[in-house]
């Protein structure tokens, strides 16, 4: 299966009136139709600058700085921004957290649906008013022919969303990008978006990276992970690889932080320290302030992304010997609390 | 007796205070305006003619002889007339601004704290009173007050205590939510030390800045109360009367109208750049 | 069906208002401690003059039996009587009312038709030098009396290019449109800076906004998302930017009609001002206030109207 969406060294800044920000730091993604690939991280992380660059959305003043990327195997990055923003379009879709501001208040939600066939892929409007309806209904929303007529504000965040999904498909795209769509939904409805778009990935081929913080939902949904921390990707490869047997301390401490329902918690556990300063060069690794296992040499140098097994990568420079990290790390018995 | 609270509030009152750096709009509009406010206080270094005197042998002579601005059409010196001009709008209009500041700022203060009937009536009030226009509002007051320096005093304080009732109530309400002024209430500290030590500061700074582009409603309103005859009493010399008087001259001496409007302009202008200033700077926070 | 309930709620919240206007209105002439005759008849008043206004305005009667009586007249439309004229000032104020209508309606179109093209240009071209440039217009504009604005028009029209008549309100229709243009364009230009600086931050918000990013994120040309998704917002925007400047527009109009010499409410109400004309002056003071208050009806209905968000129910 070839990649869809290839990501390769990808810088993006934001200048600042206080001095710029390197908010995204050499990433490299791959990502193809009918895979589910998740890009986990805390908030200022970087990950969703990161899939906002790939569909050239970013906000200003954010840019691309450095790197490249290629769709369907055609180089992006040098393209003229109108064909650029076409081909885009054409290949690849995105959802976003806030469904209620990702759609025009003003404008029915079947008209949003039906935008894309009636104004780009050249429907009839009643073709395109059908094809809507066909979409509302293909992601789960009951009486999709009344349900039409409605306006954002009229729908549940669930329905909402479902009916972002529902844009996106219009465009009849190899990947859907989503970026914490489910954040501010509840448990249960979270679970049926992600059902949604888990249903589009195995039944229609659709590939989907997906953007979180919540190790929960990468869990279930995706079958490839990317973790991020300061701008860069830490570790990769499979998901229950990465989540069974971490080889980066900070995936490793992301999952200690997360309370397992089925043991008592004793107290909650936090990651000590604070986010690195983006403004800032950072010399060797940015998590190495924060990392229980860390060494001198992680202090000095930057630790490349670099393969374990096939599949399989981690840009630290003790990733070959978890079994050496403290046992505070890895150990779910022990009950030490920092700050 | 001190509280937890305190610390909090005072990281948050320094957080409000802090900024105070200078950007280029906030310094253009300051210099400007004290460029405007020093010709007003100096106008007797600055010019050596008398804006009273009249000495019709010398009416509307074009610029020139002495005359920097050339003479109205009662051979008053055109220059003096706008720099005493200068002192006399630029006075009542910040004057007539402090009232309002103080009444407008009380009452919606009490009303957005205590909310109740108070704040019922209040608000219905200013529904009220911003329904007549400004201007006709103003211009009717002077009416039944009858003319004079305090009257457009009391009728600019009348109708225009109604913008910062609303906006100080709007500040209030929003504050009164804030973390540390439900930690000040849990902890039982008085009404009124939580009023003034907390929440007062952000409030007034809102107010203040408004009240920058409020001076410049309030000196409109005085030139064009000057305008119509019903502003400040001759022979005392104002930017509107001078442009009344001008109007009649349009199609010959035309900057007799011309340069005492665009005082005016430049003095909104001052102002309205001292307001962005501000601006800039609480939105950087 | 929902609508028209809305509008009738609306209709019936302008009572209060109106009401709380008249007591305004009323107690005018009561603000100043001592007898209001003397107040209003200034130099002229003589024990006559003062007997006469007394007997008129029923000034001897206690004060809530006189608002009763005002209120009484104002159910009936019965302005009071100009005594300076020694007519109704209903009539009065009728005969002026279209000149003044006729400059509010087409000061506000003027005012749109400048300010909304130029807020939704700055906005889309944010940062540039013509948004910059566009942003320059409030800071001096805001300051520019509108008085002097029409005065300075006067200059450019009179003097050089002879146009548009530059007082009086002509004999005919076209007499009366061609003498319209100026005392609207000023109007406008005093409302512009202030709708101009609303507007561009509304556009530059709806520009923000996620939804714009999901329109181009579907490939939408530049040119349908302005008309498709930003013009409807845009116009919600306006229409409530310009509700809220209604009393200013309003109130503008008032001095530019003394500039143009424009046989309109405003300056009868000047001129009753210096006849000392009381119930001239209440009455066109009334009149302005539900004026706005109208206005503000219309544009808070069709607001109601264009955005869906608004609660009908």
């Amino acid at each position: 299966m070839s990649a869809l969406l290839e990501l390769h060294d990808l810088d993006v800044d934001i200048p600042l009136p206080d001095g710029n920000l390197h908010a995204v730091r050499g990433v490299s993604l791959t990502a193809s139709a009918g895979q589910s690939v998740g890009l986990v991280g805390e908030s200022g992380s970087g990950k969703s600058l990161t899939l906002r660059a790939a569909m050239d959305l970013l906000p200003v003043p954010a840019r691309i700085s450095g790197g490249s990327i290629v769709v369907d195997g055609v180089e992006v990055t040098g393209m003229a921004p109108g064909r650029r923003r076409e081909y885009l379009s054409s290949m690849m879709a995105i959802i976003f957290q806030d469904s209620l501001t990702a759609l025009n208040p003003t404008m029915r939600i079947g008209d949003q649906v039906a935008e894309v066939p009636l104004r780009r892929l050249g429907m009839a409007r009643s073709t395109a008013r059908a094809r809507a309806v066909e979409l509302l209904d293909q992601v789960g929303i009951k009486d999709p022919e009344g349900r039409y007529r409605a306006y954002p504000h009229q729908l549940s965040g669930g329905m909402r969303q479902r009916v972002c999904i529902a844009i996106a498909l219009s465009a009849e795209p190899g990947l859907i990008l989503a970026d914490e769509p489910t954040t501010a939904l509840d448990v249960t409805i979270q679970a049926q978006v992600l059902g949604v778009l888990d249903a589009l990935r195995r039944d229609r081929g659709v590939g989907l990276v997906l953007v979180t913080h919540d190790l929960a939902v990468v869990s279930g949904t995706c079958e490839q992970l990317n973790v991020m921390y300061g701008g860069r990707i830490v570790e990769h490869g499979l998901t229950s690889e990465l989540l069974g047997s971490p080889r980066h301390p900070y995936t490793a401490a992301l999952l200690r932080s997360v309370p397992d329902p089925d043991q008592p918690v004793h107290r909650l556990l936090t990651i000590a320290g604070q986010p690195p300063d983006l403004m800032q060069p950072i010399v060797g690794c940015s998590f190495a302030p924060r990392c229980l296992a860390a060494v001198d040499r992680c202090a000095t140098d930057l630790p490349p992304l670099q393969p374990i097994h096939h599949g399989r990568s981690s840009a630290c420079w003790r990733a070959h010997e978890p079994e050496h990290w403290p046992r505070a790390l890895v150990d779910e018995t022990t009950d030490e609390v920092r700050a | 007796m001190t509280t937890e609270v305190a610390p909090v509030a005072r990281r948050r009152r320094l957080a409000a205070r802090r900024p105070l750096r200078m950007n280029v709009t906030l310094a253009a509009g300051l210099a400007l305006l004290g460029a405007l406010v020093l010709a007003a206080i100096f106008a007797p270094l600055l010019t050596g003619w008398d804006p009273i005197k009249q000495d019709l042998s010398r009416s509307l002579q074009d610029p020139g002889n002495g005359h920097l601005l050339g003479t109205d059409q009662l051979g008053r010196d055109v220059f003096a007339r706008l720099l005493y001009g200068a002192r006399t709008d630029l006075r009542v209009g910040a004057l007539a601004v402090f009232f309002p500041f103080l009444i407008g700022g009380a009452l919606g203060l009490v009303a957005g704290w205590r909310g109740g009937w108070f704040d019922l009536v209040l608000m219905r009030v200013v529904d009220i009173v911003v329904a007549i226009p400004f201007f006709v509002l103003v211009i009717a007051l002077v009416f039944a007050l009858g003319s004079g320096t305090r009257s457009i005093y009391i009728a600019i304080t009348l109708v225009g205590w109604v913008a910062y009732a609303r906006i100080v109530r709007g500040e209030v309400l929003v504050a009164k939510e804030q973390e540390y002024a439900l930690a000040a209430r849990a902890s039982g500290l008085p009404t009124y030390r939580i009023l003034l030590r907390h929440l007062l500061p952000n409030v007034v700074l809102q107010a203040f800045v408004f009240s920058m582009s409020d001076i410049v409603l309030s000196i409109l309103a005085i030139v064009t109360l000057g305008y119509l005859g019903l502003g400040v009493p001759q022979p005392t010399p104002d930017w509107g009367s001078m442009i009344q008087e001008g109007q009649a001259f349009i199609f010959t001496k035309w900057y007799l109208a011309a340069v005492p409007g665009l005082a005016v302009v430049i003095t909104g202008l001052a102002l309205a750049l001292i307001a962005d200033g501000f601006v800039h700077r609480s939105a950087r926070r | 069906m929902r609508y028209l309930a809305y509008v009738l709620r609306r209709l019936v919240a302008t009572v209060p208002v109106l009401f709380g206007i008249s007591v305004i209105v009323f107690f005018m002439i009561h603000l100043v401690p001592g007898d209001p005759a003397k107040t209003l008849l200034g130099i002229r008043a003589t024990d006559q003059a003062v007997a006469a206004l007394h007997k008129s305005f029923g000034l001897d009667k206690p004060l809530w039996q006189q608002y009763l009586d005002f209120m009484g007249r104002l159910a009936h439309g019965d302005l009071g009587r100009s005594f300076f004229y020694n007519v109704d000032a209903s009539e009065l104020v009728s005969g002026r009312l279209p000149a003044t209508l006729l400059l509010v309606v087409s000061a506000t179109v003027l005012a749109l038709l400048i300010s909304v093209p130029l807020a939704v240009l700055a906005a889309s071209r944010r940062g540039g030098a013509l948004d910059q440039a566009i942003r320059a217009v409030p800071l001096v504009g805001l300051g520019m009396p509108a008085f002097w604005v029409g005065i300075m028009l006067v200059l450019v029209f009179g003097l050089k290019l002879r146009l548009f008549p530059v007082s009086g309100f002509g004999d005919d229709v076209v007499g009366h449109l061609r003498s319209i243009v100026l005392p609207a364009l000023t109007v406008a230009l005093a409302l512009a800076p202030i709708l101009i600086r609303s507007l561009r931050t509304s556009m530059i918000a709806v520009l923000d906004s996620d939804y714009i990013v999901t329109a181009r994120a579907k490939g939408l040309t530049h040119r349908r998302i302005i008309l498709g998704h930003t013009l409807r917002n845009a116009a919600v925007s306006s229409v409530t930017v310009l509700g809220v400047n209604v009393a200013y527009l309003v109130g503008s109009t008032l001095v530019v009609e003394r500039v143009f010499a424009l046989p309109g409410i405003g300056t009868l109400m000047l001129d009753s001002i210096f006849n000392r004309d009381f119930a001239v002056v209440q009455a066109v003071t009334l009149v302005f206030a539900v004026m706005v208050v109208t206005i503000n009806l219309l544009t808070d209905l069709a607001h109601a109207a264009l955005d869906p968000r608004v609660e009908l129910g």
